[in-house]
């Protein structure tokens, strides 16, 4: 049964190249664009693995992250976050909210999918 | 008969004899045997300078021209002294406490160190004393002519003119000598005061012995006088009700306020126990003295040829009958009370000058001019010994001037009234706490004025400074105004309607302004200390107190030193007492180390005023609260400068915390800039990798998809080469490098040219994704446009403007969260100003936004659907900046609206 990712992401252009490789890799994708509505897309998709934008329309990453690590059934959901600002601050405060992984944009297609496995493995 | 030279001989010796007394009391006194110095037989006869040549000659003068009225001038100060006794025992218990110089420093120390009180005190007492001097030296000068007139071979009467003059003199070398001695004017003048009591004896024992020579040398004993007595017409002259009143209250005023009274009632009263020796020995003695006037006044009248001047009956009456012995013996009494009456008069009247008008001239000279060097001590006793000289000069003076005619009583009326004219304040001042110094000031300038006009002036006749017209007419003819007749009240004696006006407006001014006007603090102060002088001076001397007392003093000291540390040092003053308890005996030793415990807190001044008040072992005085206010003002002063430089710091803080946060502010902008930057360019450089790998993979790719990933590198490609011709843009209009091409335009075409632009932008037209923002699939952006209002010319860069159109369209597009979003485009021209407006019909901008909307990189968060850097508006702005117009953002238009402004 092939895992699902939810692609929290509002760059359109960014989404669609992200659904292609994932989908490629045989990931059953979720998109959700809104920062407000991102854990109820959570709470409803209940994704193997999270990919977080930290620039997000109505809310930011980061404060979803904290959310998805305050509650019970998505604490040790793994997410791995992508940023396009890459400063070492912004790095810092995503893993003192505990993300499993950072990485800043642009990114290797082959490296986002290897850590996604990586996440991913019992 | 007694020749000039003899005369001159006996006054001579008698005047050496007075040296020969004052110096050896005053060496008695230095070698402390002043015991009997202070006795009140001394301080009563000291009293008898009331008694001047005026009582001494001119009472008899005065019987005989008017009858009993003379008595009033005994009759006012018997009633003081025996009646209101209390009233010169609170002066003098005041005149102590406060020590008080004069009649002067009283006023002024009661209503607050007033000086110019003072000062008018001070001219009120030279005003009234100087005729009186005078009148003293014309006595000498009659009395010389007297026995001139009884034996005119060996007189040369030029010598009378000069008698004056050395006798002033004189007497000027007298007062300087034995009135100067010491520099505290408090400080009592032995040597003066036992001259005066020896003169006080001289007087009475002539007058008596005139008296006696009269009845029973001239008449014929007791029986014979009597009879003469009431043969005469003296006794049966009318008695004016009024005039007894007035000259009664006058003769009672003028022995508490005449400054010579002062000085010797309150000044030179070593004990106020005296006083009450004096209450029934000087009414006594004044009785003594007016014994023989009605007698000496009836024979004087009976026996010497008409037209004899009745104020010399006492000289006259003895050389007629030649009694050259007795007549000498008068003479040396007159002599006697003229000498002493101006001797005290100048030691009173110079204490008054020096001190409140010599010596503040001279501090606020020498304040302003260089240095002068030397001892303020000697600069005090020259200034006394001056103003000595200068009351004497001045008493000749007015005797050369007014040329001795106007006769010895009525000069002493005047003198009486004008000094009388203290009387209110002086009594006021020490009777009531609601008076104030206005009220004082304007009472006795009123009373002054009054006395001046009404009975001083009018006293010469008519002169230059009283022309007869102004007598008859009153002034500019107000008949109303006359000076003897004031207010239309016509008829009355002169003297009574003086004083009636006088002290009605003395008094009615001091009352009314007091009550109006409020007393300064030290005013208040000092207004407590001397109306209740008895209840501050009554308690217990010396630093003896209770236990009470004691709680009282840790009560204040821990205000002034905290609990903790007040209750420690009364715990170890105990232990060292060697009681058990916290509370000490207030013994002198520890009452001492309080106040210097306190000094050390609240000034030296402070902490004595307030330990004395609560052990009243000493009576706060003036030097006291006035070292109390220096002091308050120092530390008010102190912490002044204290807050002012909290306050600089405080400022010099703030603008650090200001310039810190600007720096913060700019640091943070600075990191939010980069921040930015580095999102904008990553994330259209994220597509391009991310799309350019899937193109090299090739996997998986069919044509169309293919076709749409190279379209979406190329789109973003475009994109970032737009951020960066933006950048470039910003950073070119910001450092002003940007070069304008001004030509003539119409706003229509400029329009034309924004609105196609924008509609051609490669961002708009874009087909949303499937998880594309709500409002992304809404209809294309209407825009309404006013053809008509746009046929505007302007001379502006056509190309730069259009680029700002171009913006404003291009948000509206991307912003405008309508499903029908419409935008207005409405120019207007005022004067010569264009505006543009540009109003859609969205949600517009949150009133905390629109301030920041024109700041770089100034995108709302919420609103970043669209493809922007959020570069835009500050464009826009450094564009209409440049080309001297401006952007601002309009509220309350419903939509998004922004305004151009563009000068015609």
């Amino acid at each position: 049964m092939a895992k699902t990712v939810l692609l929290i992401e509002d760059e359109p252009n960014i989404t669609e190249a992200m659904r292609f490789i994932l989908q490629r890799d045989g990931w059953s994708v979720s998109i959700h664009a809104d920062g407000a509505t991102a854990l109820d897309a959570v709470d409803r998709v209940r994704p193997d693995v999270v990919v977080l934008d930290v620039m997000l329309p109505n809310r930011s990453g980061f404060l979803i992250l904290r959310d998805i690590r305050a509650a019970r059934q998505t604490r040790d959901l793994p997410v791995l976050m992508l940023t396009a600002k890459g400063q070492e601050k912004d790095r810092a405060l995503a893993e003192s909210y505990g993300v499993s992984h950072f990485m800043t944009k642009p990114f290797s297609n082959q490296e986002i999918l290897a850590r996604l496995q990586e996440l991913t493995q019992p | 008969m007694i020749g000039f030279n003899l005369l001159l001989g006996v006054a001579l010796v008698y005047v050496a004899c007075l040296f020969a007394v004052a110096f050896w009391a005053e060496r008695r006194a230095r070698q402390g045997q002043e015991s009997w110095l202070r006795s009140p037989l001394i301080y009563t006869l000291s009293l008898s300078i009331y008694c001047t040549a005026w009582t001494f000659y001119g009472a008899v003068g005065y019987a005989a021209r008017s009858g009993l009225e003379y008595l009033t001038i005994y009759l006012g100060p018997t009633l003081v002294f025996v009646g209101w006794w209390w009233i010169l025992r609170k002066l003098v218990r005041i005149g102590r406490l406060q020590r008080i110089t004069s009649v002067a420093d009283l006023i002024s120390s009661r209503f607050g160190k007033s000086n110019a009180l003072a000062v008018i005190v001070t001219l009120l007492a030279v005003v009234g004393t100087t005729p009186y001097i005078a009148l003293q030296l014309q006595s000498v000068t009659l009395s010389f002519a007297a026995f001139a007139a009884a034996n005119p071979s060996g007189w040369d009467l030029s010598d009378l003119d000069q008698t004056a003059f050395w006798v002033a003199a004189g007497l000027a070398l007298f007062t300087i000598l034995f009135g100067t001695r010491n520099l505290d004017a408090n400080e009592r003048h032995h040597g003066v005061v036992m001259a005066i009591a020896v003169e006080a004896v001289v007087k009475l024992i002539a007058l008596l012995a005139v008296g006696i020579f009269v009845v029973w040398g001239v008449a014929d004993g007791m029986g014979d006088m009597l009879a003469r007595i009431d043969a005469s017409t003296l006794v049966q002259s009318p008695v004016a009700p009024d005039r007894w009143v007035a000259l009664t209250f006058l003769a009672g005023a003028a022995v508490i306020c005449l400054p010579r009274m002062f000085q010797v009632i309150v000044v030179e009263n070593s004990d106020e126990r005296h006083l009450s020796t004096a209450a029934w020995a000087f009414p006594l003695y004044l009785m003594l003295m007016s014994l023989f006037v009605v007698p000496i006044a009836v024979i004087g009248l009976a026996e010497l040829p008409a037209g004899s001047n009745p104020d010399l009956f006492v000289l006259s009456l003895p050389l007629s009958h030649g009694q050259g012995e007795v007549a000498t013996l008068a003479f040396l009494g007159g002599f006697s009370s003229a000498t002493s009456m101006v001797i005290v008069a100048a030691i009173a009247l110079s204490t008054m000058v020096s001190n409140h008008v010599v010596m503040p001239l001279w501090l606020t000279l020498r304040r302003e001019g260089a240095t002068v060097s030397g001892d303020v001590r000697k600069v005090v006793l020259l200034s006394r010994r001056i103003s000595i000289g200068g009351v004497l000069l001045l008493g000749y003076g007015y005797f050369r001037f007014s040329g001795g005619g106007a006769a010895l009583a009525s000069i002493g009326l005047i003198s009486f009234a004008g000094v009388a004219q203290v009387l209110p304040a002086l009594l006021g001042g020490i009777f009531w706490r609601g008076a104030t110094r206005y009220g004082a000031g304007a009472g006795l300038i009123a009373g002054f004025l009054i006395w001046a006009y009404s009975f001083f002036l009018p006293s010469f006749g008519a002169s230059p400074m009283m022309p007869a017209t102004l007598l008859a007419e009153g002034p500019f003819g107000l008949g109303w105004l006359r000076p003897t007749a004031l207010f239309g009240i016509e008829g009355m004696d002169p003297l009574v309607h003086a004083m009636f006006w006088s002290m009605l407006f003395n008094a009615g001014f001091f009352i009314a302004i007091s009550l109006v006007t409020f007393p300064t603090p030290l005013e208040r102060l000092q207004g407590a200390q001397i109306v209740n002088v008895f209840d501050h001076s009554g308690r217990a001397r010396g630093w003896l107190g209770t236990k009470a007392e004691t709680e009282d003093l840790l009560v204040m000291a821990q205000r002034i030193l905290g609990p903790g540390d007040a209750q420690a040092l009364f715990q170890q003053a105990a232990a060292r007492q060697g009681s058990t308890g916290y509370l000490p005996e207030p013994t002198p030793e520890f009452v001492e180390l309080l106040e210097r415990e306190l000094a050390g807190s609240v000034g030296a001044a402070t902490a004595h005023a307030m330990v004395a008040q609560i052990t009243g072992g000493a009576a706060v005085s003036v030097q006291d609260l006035l070292a109390v206010a220096d002091e308050t003002a120092q530390m008010r002063e102190y912490s002044t400068q204290l807050e002012l430089k909290s306050r600089e710091l405080t400022q010099t803080a703030r603008q650090l915390r200001d310039a810190n946060a600007k720096l913060t502010d700019i640091s943070i902008q600075k990191d939010a800039f980069l921040s930015q930057i580095s999102h904008e360019l990553r994330t259209p450089m994220t597509s391009i990798r991310s799309f350019s790998e899937i193109l090299l993979d090739g996997d998986g790719l069919n044509e169309e998809a293919t076709r749409r990933y190279s379209g979406i590198i190329h789109e973003e490609s475009i994109r970032l080469t737009r951020l960066l011709d933006d950048l470039l843009d910003l950073s070119v209009l910001e450092n002003g490098q940007v070069v304008l091409h001004r030509q003539d335009v119409l706003l229509r075409d400029v329009l034309d040219r924004a609105q196609s632009s924008a509609g051609g932008s490669a961002l708009v037209g874009r087909a949303p994704g499937p998880d594309a923002p709500p409002g992304a699939a809404r209809a294309p952006l209407r825009i309404e446009r006013q053809p008509l209002a746009e046929s505007v010319r302007l001379v502006t860069d056509g190309d730069r403007l259009a680029q700002v159109f171009i913006n404003l369209i291009s948000n509206a597009r991307k912003y405008c969260q309508r499903d029908h979003p419409v935008l207005r485009i409405v120019p207007r021209v005022e004067g010569n100003l264009l505006t543009v407006d540009f109003i859609d019909n969205g949600r517009g901008i949150p009133e905390k936004s629109q301030q920041i909307i024109f700041e770089k990189f100034a995108r709302l968060s919420d609103e970043s659907a669209a493809g922007s850097a959020g570069l835009g508006l500050a464009i826009c702005r450094e564009i209409m900046l440049k080309l001297g117009g401006g952007i601002d953002y309009l509220p309350g238009q419903g939509g998004a609206a922004f305004r151009v402004t563009l000068p015609l």
